[in-house]
C-alpha cells in the first residue's frame, strides 16, 4: 500500500492502495466516481476512458503510481450538468441507447476535438475506432462529434 | 375528434387513491388479452405473466409521475411507456417525470423485458390508465364548478369551461382521488396524437452523458464489499477442490468459499440456466485486491459426470439430461454433419413434399452453418445482493425479475415480499440478463459473508461462462419443375442443443408441397435466448436460400418473394401460418420504392436485400456493398419496417440503426469457438466486435405508416440484416457465403 496524492477534475484526492492498481479501479472504489466504466479491463473497448493532461488514456490500463503529478479528468469533470459542447451534441442526437459505452466515447471525442477541432470523418473514425458500442450507436457518435466541432 | 371504445372487460383492474400531500394516484392492473410473447418462444414463461400493472401520479403543485414498469436496457422503455400514458392523460411532456419502478409483482405484474414486448404488451394498458386519470380530473372539476363534465376540455394539463373557468390538474387531482374509477373511457384518435410519433428525447439522457451512476455495477451500499466467482476452466468440467491459503493473506480479503448455485435435486425453474453448479466465491474490500487474489487460488478441476435435470413444463415434470466431455467446435460440426443424415421430427407437412421433389426438373440443395455467440454486452454480469436472516435486498441489471423473484424465495427460503429487488438501467441486455445464476450466486455469498456484497464478473468470465446463442445448420432445397416454378420446399434445421426452425413462417403457407423438420444435439455448453433467438439465424439462411431459387428461376429476388407472398395472402396454404403477408408485402413495397429498386441509377450497385418477419413485426433491408481494401464493406443501409404505430420515431430509429449495425457486426466476425470443452475467445482481443470505422456511411430508416397496435421493434430488424449481408457478398464477390461469420475464419466448418 501507498498513499497517493491525485489531482481530479481540479480537486486534490488522497488514497491508500497499491501501487499497481490501475487508476480505473481507484476512481470507481475508492473515490465514488462511478462514472468511468469498466468493460473489458485490457485496454480494448474504451468504456474507461479519462484523461492524463488533457489526453485520452484508458484508465483500465493505468497503474495510480504511474499518474504522478498529472491531472486527471473524468466525465464527472466535464461538466455538472451536460452543458459541455460534446454531451450538448450527444443530447441533441440522442446518441444513447443502453449508455453504458458513452462516457467513454464522449471522454474520446472531447480529447479529439481539442487536438484537432476540425476533424475530417477519416480522422474522427480512427479515433472513435477504439471505443466499442455494442449497441450499435456509431453513426450517431460521428454524427455529434461533428455537430460538436462546429460549436 | 374522440372514439368511443369499451376498454375493460372483467379481468381488469385499476384503483386510485389519494397520495400523501393529497394528489391523485391511479395504480392499475390489466390482464392483456393480446398475444404478448410469439408462439415457440425459445423459453417457458408462466402463469399469468401478461398481468399489467403501473402508475399514474399527479401530485397538487402538478408533478404528474409515471413509473416505468419495465427494466430498461437500450430500448427506450422508460421514455416510450410514459410517452404512451402521457398522451391520454393530455399533460405537458416537460411536467412527466419518469421513475423506474421497483420490482413489485403485485403492482407491476411481471415486469419482463424481452420478447420485443415492453410497448406491445403495455400499450393498451397504459393508454387507458391515462385515459382513466384524465376523465376523473374532468368529473372532479365538472362538480368543483356544478357543470356537465361532458361541456369540460383539457389541454396539456389544464381543464377549461366555456364559462372561462380553468384548473391545472395538479389543483383537481385530490378530488379526482375521490371519484370512481370510469367504467369505459374515451381513447384518442391515432389522427390526434401530439406525443405519440413525436420524437422525445431520452428521458435519461443528462444522466447518462454526465455519467450518473445509473448502472448495477455503480451500486454500492455502506459496509459492501467486492465479490468475483471463479467458473470451472471449461465446459464439462467441475470443482474437486481448492486451497484458498494464499489467496486469504492478499490485502483486503475477507473470505473464500464455494458455493453450489442450486440444490442438488431440485427442480429446474424458468431461466434457471445451470451451467456451472458449484464457484469458488472470492470477498474483499475492491475489486483490485479480489482480483488478485483469484489469481493465486489453487484449485483442482475434474470431469463432470452426465447430469439430469427435472424441469416443470406446463404442469409436466420432463427430464433433461447434459451430457458429459470436453466438447469442441471441430467435433460440433462432424457431430452436425452426422446428425444430418439421420431421420429429422417432422415439424409441419403440406401436401405431398417427397413427390414434388421426385418429379422436379430441378433441386436445388444448401447447406447453412453458424457459430455460438457471446452477448458481451457492454456492463459485464454483475448484481448487489444482502441477504439477512428475515430478508434480501437484491439491486442490478436484469431482465426477467419475476422469474429472478420465484427463484430467490425457493433457494433462500424466504417469502417473496421479504425479497426487495430493485433494477437498475442495464448496460446491454440482448437476452443475456434474463438468466438470472448470477442474482443467487450474488445472493448465496452475501449470505455466506454476512455482509452486503457486488458480485462483478470480469470480461474474460462474463465471456466464458455459457448461456450463449447456440450453434446452428439448416439444409434447404428448393423443388422447381420444367417452367421453373417453385413446386416443392423443404428445410431441415438442426443445432446444438435446439432446432432453430420456426416450422409456420413464411415459406410456409406459400408452398402447395412442405416440409420443415429438424433435431437437436444435447450439449454441456449452456444456450439462452440471444436477440431475437433462431430468427437471428433463420433469416440468414431462409433468406440467402431464397435469393439463389430467385436466381435459378430467373426472377427478381423481390419480386419472389411478392409472388409467393401474394400466393400466401390469396391462396394460403395450410392453416397456422404465423405471419400477415399483407404486411410483409407492405414492407418489400417500401424498401423497393425506398432504395429504388431495380432503377437504371442503381444498376452499378452491388446490392442484397432480406425481409424478414419475428416477434409480431416486419423488417427489411437493402445493403450496398463495395470492397475497401478487397474486404467487403457495408457502405449504405436502406430499412424499412412495420412495427405498427411507432411511439417515439427518433429513438426507434436509433434502435433499427443498432440493430443492423450489430447484424452487420455478427454477421461478418461473431463467433465464439470452443476446444477440449473450453471458450477460445475470452475478452475483445480475440472475439471481435463492430467498430466505428466498420459502419455504413449511412442507414436510412422507413416506416410503414398505419394505425396497427404497435408490434415490437427491438428484435425483428436484427435478423434480416444477416440475410441481406449474405445476399450483398454474392454481388459484390461472385461467391455464395454459406458459414457464418462470413468475413472472419474464426467458427468455420473444416471440410
Amino acid at each position: 500500500m501507498a498513499k497517493y496524492s491525485l489531482k481530479i477534475n481540479g480537486k486534490t484526492q488522497q488514497v491508500d492502495v497499491d501501487p499497481l492498481t490501475p487508476i480505473l479501479w481507484v476512481l470507481r472504489d475508492h473515490l465514488n466516481l462511478q462514472g468511468t466504466k469498466y468493460g473489458c479491463g485490457i485496454a480494448q473497448c474504451g468504456a474507461c476512458t479519462i484523461h492524463l493532461n488533457g489526453m485520452a488514456v484508458r484508465s483500465c490500463q493505468l497503474p495510480v503510481s504511474s499518474i504522478g503529478r498529472q491531472e486527471i479528468t473524468t466525465i464527472e469533470g466535464l461538466s455538472e450538468n451536460g452543458t459541455h459542447p460534446v454531451q450538448e451534441a450527444w443530447l441533441e442526437h440522442d446518441v444513447a441507447q443502453c449508455g453504458y459505452c458513452q462516457s467513454g466515447q464522449i471522454m474520446t471525442a472531447v480529447a479529439l476535438l481539442k487536438n484537432n477541432p476540425n476533424p475530417s470523418d477519416e480522422d474522427i473514425e480512427a479515433t472513435i475506432s477504439g471505443n466499442i458500442c455494442r449497441c450499435g450507436t456509431y453513426l450517431r457518435i460521428k454524427e455529434a462529434i461533428k455537430t460538436a466541432a462546429k460549436k | 375528434m374522440m372514439e368511443n371504445k369499451k376498454t375493460y372487460t372483467r379481468r381488469s383492474f385499476i384503483q386510485s387513491s389519494v397520495l400523501a400531500g393529497g394528489g391523485l394516484m391511479l395504480s392499475f392492473s390489466w390482464f392483456s388479452e393480446a398475444k404478448a410473447v410469439e408462439k415457440g418462444l425459445s423459453f417457458n414463461l408462466m402463469g399469468d405473466w401478461n398481468q399489467l400493472n403501473g402508475y399514474i401520479q399527479i401530485t397538487t403543485d402538478n408533478i404528474v409521475k409515471i413509473m416505468c414498469p419495465n427494466p430498461e436496457f437500450g430500448q427506450n422503455v422508460m421514455t416510450s411507456l410514459p410517452m404512451i400514458a402521457a398522451e391520454e392523460l393530455d399533460v405537458d411532456w416537460k411536467d412527466v417525470k419518469v421513475e423506474m419502478a421497483s420490482h413489485d409483482n403485485v403492482k407491476f405484474g411481471n415486469q419482463f423485458t424481452g420478447g420485443s414486448n415492453s410497448v406491445r404488451a403495455y400499450w393498451k394498458p397504459l393508454r387507458n390508465a391515462g385515459a382513466s386519470a384524465r376523465q376523473m380530473l374532468i368529473e372532479a372539476a365538472a362538480q368543483t364548478w356544478n357543470v356537465p363534465a361532458s361541456e369540460i376540455t383539457t389541454k396539456v394539463g389544464i381543464l377549461s369551461h366555456s364559462s372561462g373557468k380553468t384548473a391545472k390538474y395538479g389543483e383537481m387531482a385530490a378530488k379526482a382521488a375521490s371519484i370512481a374509477v370510469p367504467k369505459e373511457v374515451k381513447l384518442k384518435s391515432p389522427k390526434d396524437f401530439s406525443i405519440i410519433r413525436n420524437s422525445r428525447k431520452n428521458i435519461e439522457g443528462v444522466k447518462i452523458v454526465t455519467g450518473k451512476p445509473l448502472f448495477g455495477m455503480d451500486y454500492s451500499m455502506e459496509g459492501m464489499q467486492i465479490a468475483m466467482v471463479q467458473h470451472p476452466p471449461a465446459f464439462g468440467m467441475k470443482l474437486k477442490s481448492f486451497d484458498a491459503s494464499a489467496a486469504l493473506k492478499m490485502p483486503g480479503i475477507k473470505d473464500v468459499f464455494s458455493i453450489k448455485i442450486f440444490e442438488e435435486g431440485s427442480n429446474r425453474g424458468a431461466f434457471e440456466t445451470r451451467t456451472f453448479n458449484e464457484l469458488i466465491a472470492i470477498v474483499g474490500k475492491s475489486t483490485w485486491e479480489v482480483m488478485n487474489a483469484r489469481k493465486v487460488l489453487k484449485v483442482d478441476w475434474e470431469i463432470a459426470p452426465e447430469r439430469k435435470e427435472f424441469m416443470m413444463v406446463r404442469g409436466n415434470k420432463v427430464e433433461e439430461i447434459t451430457p458429459y466431455g470436453l466438447e469442441s467446435t471441430d467435433l460440433h460440426f462432424e457431430k452436425m454433419r452426422e446428425w444430418a443424415k439421420k431421420p429429422a421430427k417432422v415439424l409441419r407437412r403440406d401436401g405431398d413434399p417427397e413427390n414434388a421433389f421426385n418429379n422436379a426438373a430441378v433441386v436445388i440443395e444448401r447447406t447453412y452453418n453458424a457459430p455460438f455467440l457471446a452477448h458481451n454486452c457492454m456492463e459485464p454480469i454483475n448484481f448487489f445482493a444482502h441477504v439477512e436472516a428475515d430478508k434480501a435486498l437484491f439491486v442490478g441489471p436484469l431482465q426477467a425479475p419475476n422469474f429472478a423473484d420465484a427463484t430467490l424465495a425457493a433457494r433462500f427460503g424466504l417469502p417473496a415480499d421479504k425479497i426487495e429487488i430493485l433494477m437498475t438501467r442495464m448496460g446491454g441486455g440482448f437476452g443475456r440478463r434474463a438468466y438470472h445464476h448470477y442474482m443467487v450466486e450474488a445472493g448465496l455469498i452475501s449470505q455466506r459473508a454476512k455482509t452486503p456484497i457486488k458480485l462483478i464478473y470480469s470480461r474474460e468470465d462474463d465471456m466464458t461462462y455459457g448461456i450463449y446463442r447456440p450453434m446452428y445448420t439448416a439444409t434447404y432445397r428448393a423443388a422447381l419443375d420444367v417452367n421453373k416454378n417453385l413446386i416443392g420446399f423443404h428445410v431441415t434445421g438442426g443445432g446444438i442443443p435446439e432446432n432453430p426452425i420456426h416450422a409456420n413462417r413464411f415459406p410456409a403457407g406459400a408452398v402447395d408441397n412442405y416440409l420443415a423438420d429438424g433435431w437437436e444435439i444435447p450439449s454441456n455448453i449452456t444456450i439462452g435466448a440471444f436477440r431475437a433467438p433462431r430468427s437471428n439465424f433463420n433469416a440468414a439462411a431462409e433468406q440467402s436460400f431464397l435469393d439463389e431459387v430467385a436466381e435459378a428461376m430467373g426472377k427478381d429476388p423481390i419480386q419472389l418473394r411478392l409472388d409467393l407472398l401474394k400466393k400466401a395472402k390469396e391462396r394460403p396454404v395450410g392453416s397456422n401460418n404465423d405471419y400477415d403477408p399483407g404486411r410483409y408485402i407492405g414492407v418489400l413495397e417500401l424498401l423497393m420504392e425506398k432504395s429504388g429498386w431495380g432503377k437504371s441509377e442503381n444498376a452499378g450497385k452491388k446490392r442484397g436485400v432480406a425481409a424478414y418477419f419475428c416477434h409480431a413485426s416486419y423488417a427489411g433491408h437493402v445493403v450496398d456493398m463495395v470492397l475497401r481494401d478487397g474486404l467487403p464493406y457495408v457502405e449504405r443501409v436502406i430499412s424499412a419496417v412495420d412495427c405498427g404505430v411507432v411511439v417515439n420515431p427518433d429513438a426507434a430509429t436509433n434502435m433499427v440503426q443498432g440493430a443492423v449495425v450489430d447484424g452487420i457486426g455478427q454477421s461478418f466476425y461473431g463467433a465464439l469457438t470452443h476446444k477440449n470443452g473450453a471458450a477460445e475467445q475470452n475478452n475483445f482481443h480475440n472475439y471481435r466486435m463492430i467498430r466505428a470505422n466498420e459502419v455504413p456511411q449511412k442507414i436510412e430508416v422507413h416506416f410503414v405508416q398505419n394505425d396497427i397496435d404497435p408490434t415490437g421493434l427491438g428484435e425483428p430488424p436484427f435478423p434480416p440484416v444477416f440475410g441481406a449481408v449474405a445476399n450483398a457478398l454474392f454481388q459484390t464477390t461472385g461467391q455464395r457465403y454459406y458459414n457464418q461469420p462470413f468475413v472472419s475464419d474464426q467458427g468455420q466448418p473444416k471440410s
